[in-house]
């Protein structure tokens, strides 16, 4: 890729994976897998969410221990007993989810995650500034994280592994959280860090990323290694089709659409965000028509919360002509009332907004399914929410035991077709996703594009705020993007192209008045 | 330390069931400990404890009168704390019904007929209801912690009482002494078994616990007070409407402790005094979490938490204590409860590595 020269031979690898197993009650979730990393390789490992990639992540750092195989480090056989110990070994890893503290500073969280050895502050800080400057991550060592764009944080993250001595960085799904921009800067800093001799294990699901990125990748399905490839060779479709098995229809392009009538409108929406951190919003015009999908790109913190909540009624406008449902001003109504008007909605949580992690399925179907007849003279009616529930769970495939499991214990993906599912078999006039598929597996996303789309072919107005620029391109009929809570013109998707959302994306766009 | 606390991944059933039972155990042990320190046959001192005080008929019955309003108190404060509704003031509203009841009981002092009894009791819920209703105004009108708010108001209540009952409600013919008059028949709850003291208050709360569980489970209010307790954002998201189900759940958590207080100056007592209540409301607290904050559980912790009162009287009589005892049980108990709840989410491993387990912690917090 850049120039780095792979050794081929298998005399040196730096860590070496031997037939790892580990069970977990029910589920065998590393079936004997061998995995080679050589030093400044960057590696990928592949697989849909489920396949045992964290797993295996975790018994590189060390979190558990593996019950068969042997692990090699540097030729050696070893047995990581714990994160520290891998520490020390020369091992970092950065989570998806970041364990920083908002109110303390980059410094203080990067001594707090190295513990006893974080040695003196103001040498700490130095060591900070020194390797973010060499690998080009900006980064301030006084800022509070709470001021940190998600992009910077994951710099803080990467910079706190860097700032011990790194053999190997283990990089869980970094990309889902940047903009384009971000991903390049990101990929810079592996590759200048590879040519630096780290090994770099890449985590990811994102084939076009892996195959610009990565020297070599192993691909997991079900716990099981389905194949080695060297991505720049393999292709896309080989990769994906490793990934998911070959019963999986993987990718396909979606006729657009122009739309009918225009259902949602929204006009000259300026407010405040709830949140003493978020982003004001700036005269905010725009509408979807029915039977379209409006797609709005954007790096998250630039006001799509704030917007989101404008549009579900959690925050409650000033005036009720802010915000229209066909001739129906709705600004000062509450979700309820919303809902009642046709809309289904889809938030970027799942667990904690979508759907309450302790409760059943069945329960879940009642958190927004309650106009659905599901209620009646006060009294929940049993028998037609386990109906309902099933329903969603056999329409969308939901992988679960059955409708009395609890939210949070299923997958990302499942959970988010169970949400989506239970918003369009309620049949909406106008439904809004936020971030649809984010940290979905491919198989998942598919299938919530393809509900999309034919909720779209039925004649409903849909709004999806996404980061993810493909699925945007994929999805929309037409598309925007939001910079710092002001709404870029939309086109239509045919007639923009990345560069031009990208753009849009820094704020670089005439004025918010010419949305339409 | 040798023992270490590893997150269990998710909260284990069986333990949440279990964990009542065990602090159960470990209270009766440390109990047990305790009195034989004090020169007792623990064996002995635990039979007149928990066993004696239900031996026969009129014991059985005595349990019963302490334990419904207790009973009501806790239902009551369950479905708060389900809301995620911190009402410590059970306490307070019981007084406060009690004092609301009583002032009516007196005005209708002459009166005779089916009606009064039921006027005079609806005036102990509305007295409890508006004092526990003034707590959730504050917690939405002004985000006022409802803990604090109700703790205070739970003493503000007491001194209220002890006013009134030291002035105007007091018995004009009663030589000076802090009491009321003695309540109408009317106005008294009727006994269910002869010679003893059990009255229908009793029936009063176990239909409290059957109702609270068909609302919590059955009804869409009730589901939308645990979908509030359990995740607020999704409760904004679906248009539950937050304030209204804080108002609702101290309405009727607060009535519910006023009918407990209206049951004791029309039950046991028959008058207004400056006691009317050992610490029910309080208990309560204990027994709304001793029984996992279901009516079932509720039902059964009611009963132990009486026979505790019960027992505490009788190791005075019988064992010499001074009827602190009591309250060392309802302790123990209490803590006990909170410390094999860790259990629930946690489980005990011997600790082979302490630099393992500190990172461990890092780890399960990402």
């Amino acid at each position: 890729m850049n120039g780095q020269t792979v050794e081929s031979s298998d005399t040196h690898y730096r860590l070496q994976l031997k037939g790892i197993t580990k069970q977990y009650p029910g589920c065998l979730a590393n079936d004997k897998v061998n995995l080679e990393i050589t030093p400044g390789e960057i590696h990928a490992l592949l697989g849909e969410n489920g396949a045992g990639k964290s797993t295996l992540m975790k018994m590189i750092y060390g979190v558990t221990k593996p019950d068969g195989g042997e692990i090699y480090w540097e030729g050696e056989q070893v047995t990581i007993k714990d994160p520290s110990s891998a520490r020390h070994m020369g091992i970092g890893m950065v989570f998806q989810h970041f364990s920083l503290f908002e109110t303390l500073t980059v410094t203080e969280n990067i001594a707090l995650a190295l513990g006893d050895d974080a040695g003196d502050l103001e040498e700490l800080t130095k060591r900070i500034v020194e390797v973010s400057k060499k690998y080009g991550m900006e980064l301030h060592p006084d800022r509070h994280i709470h001021s940190l764009s998600v992009g910077e944080r994951q710099r803080v993250e990467i910079v706190r592994c860097l700032v011990q001595d790194i053999k190997l960085l283990i990089l869980d799904e970094p990309t889902s959280v940047l903009t384009p921009q971000e991903v390049e800067t990101l990929f810079v800093t592996l590759r200048q860090l590879a040519a630096d001799g780290c090994s770099i294990l890449f985590i990811s699901h994102k084939l076009n990323e892996v195959r610009d990125l990565c020297h070599s990748a192993t691909i997991l399905r079900g716990g099981k290694v389905t194949g080695d490839c060297i991505p720049a060779e393999a292709g896309a479709t080989k990769m994906a089709q490793l990934m998911v098995g070959d019963d999986t229809p993987i990718s396909t392009d979606y006729a657009k659409s122009a739309g009918g009538e225009v259902f949602l409108s929204v006009k000259d929406l300026s407010m405040l965000s709830d949140d003493p951190f978020g982003a004001t919003l700036k005269r905010i015009n725009f509408e979807v028509k029915q039977g379209e999908i409006l797609g709005i790109a954007g790096v998250a913190g630039n006001g799509q919360e704030e917007l989101l909540a404008a549009l579900s009624g959690e925050h409650i406008l000033d005036k009720a002509e802010t915000v229209n449902f066909a001739d129906t001003a709705v600004g000062l109504l509450d979700p309820r009332k919303r809902r009642e008007l046709g809309l289904g909605f889809v938030p970027e949580e799942r667990l904690g907004r979508g759907a309450v992690p302790e409760m059943s399925l069945k329960d879940n179907t009642l958190l927004t399914g309650f106009l659905q007849g599901l209620v009646s003279f006060g009294l929940i009616n049993q028998a037609k929410t386990e109906q309902f529930a099933d329903k969603i769970i056999a329409d969308y495939k939901v992988k679960t035991p059955n409708r009395n499991a609890a939210a949070q214990s299923l997958s990302g993906g499942n959970l988010q077709k169970f949400i989506i599912g239970r918003e369009i078999l309620q049949n909406p006039k106008l439904l809004v996703a936020a971030h649809p598929t984010w940290g979905v597996d491919i198989g998942a996303a598919t299938a919530i594009h393809k509900a999309l789309i034919e909720l779209r072919d039925q004649g409903a107005a849909i709004l999806v705020i996404s980061e993810d620029i493909d699925e945007l391109f994929l999805i929309s009929d037409r598309l925007c993007a939001i910079c710092d809570g002001e709404l870029s013109p939309s086109k239509a998707t045919t007639e923009t192209s990345i560069e031009e959302v990208g753009r849009w994306m820094t704020g670089v766009f005439d004025s918010p008045q010419d949305a339409a | 330390m040798f023992l270490k606390l590893q997150p269990r991944g998710e909260a284990s059933k069986r333990m949440s069931y279990l964990s009542p039972l065990l602090a159960g155990i470990l209270t009766l042990v440390t109990g047990g400990i305790f009195f034989i320190f004090l020169g007792h046959d623990p064996f002995h001192a635990l039979g007149v404890f928990l066993i004696s005080p239900v031996s026969d008929l009129y014991g059985f019955a005595e349990l019963c009168v302490k334990a419904a309003p207790i009973m009501l108190c806790a239902v009551g404060l369950a479905l708060a704390f389900k809301a995620q509704v911190w009402n410590i003031g059970a306490e307070g509203q019981l007084l406060m019904g009690g004092l609301l009841a009583s002032a009516v009981a007196l005005q209708l002092i002459e009166a005779e007929g089916f009606w009064v009894l039921p006027v005079v009791l609806l005036s102990g819920a509305l007295g409890g209801a508006l004092w526990g209703l003034l707590a959730a105004w504050l917690r939405n009108r002004f985000n006022a912690n409802e803990i604090l708010t109700t703790i205070m108001f739970n003493y503000i209540a007491l001194y209220l009482l002890l006013y009134f009952v030291h002035g105007a409600l007091k018995d004009p013919d009663g030589y000076g002494f802090p009491e009321s008059a003695v309540f109408s028949d009317s106005a008294t709850l009727p006994i269910l078994l002869e010679d003893t003291r059990l009255h229908i208050g009793i029936l009063f709360a176990m239909f409290a616990v059957v109702a609270s569980w068909v609302f919590i489970s059955r009804s869409f209010v009730g589901f939308q007070i645990q979908v509030l307790g359990l995740d607020s954002n999704a409760a904004k998201l679906s248009g539950f409407k937050h304030k209204r189900l804080v108002l609702l759940v101290m309405l009727i958590s607060g009535a519910l402790a006023g009918i407990a207080g209206a049951g004791e100056v029309t039950g046991p007592i028959g008058q207004l005094i400056p006691s009317i209540s050992p610490g029910y409301g309080y208990a309560a607290i204990i027994v709304a979490f001793l029984g996992r904050l279901h009516p079932v559980g509720i039902f059964f912790a009611s009963l132990l938490m009486a026979l505790i009162y019960m027992g505490g009287e009788l190791a005075q009589i019988e064992l010499n204590m001074p009827l602190a005892v009591t309250s060392l049980f309802q302790g123990m108990l209490l803590f006990y409860l909170l410390a094999c709840d860790v259990l629930i989410n946690f489980k005990i491993k011997l600790n082979k590595s302490q630099v393992a387990g500190a990172e461990q912690n890092t780890v399960g917090n990402a």
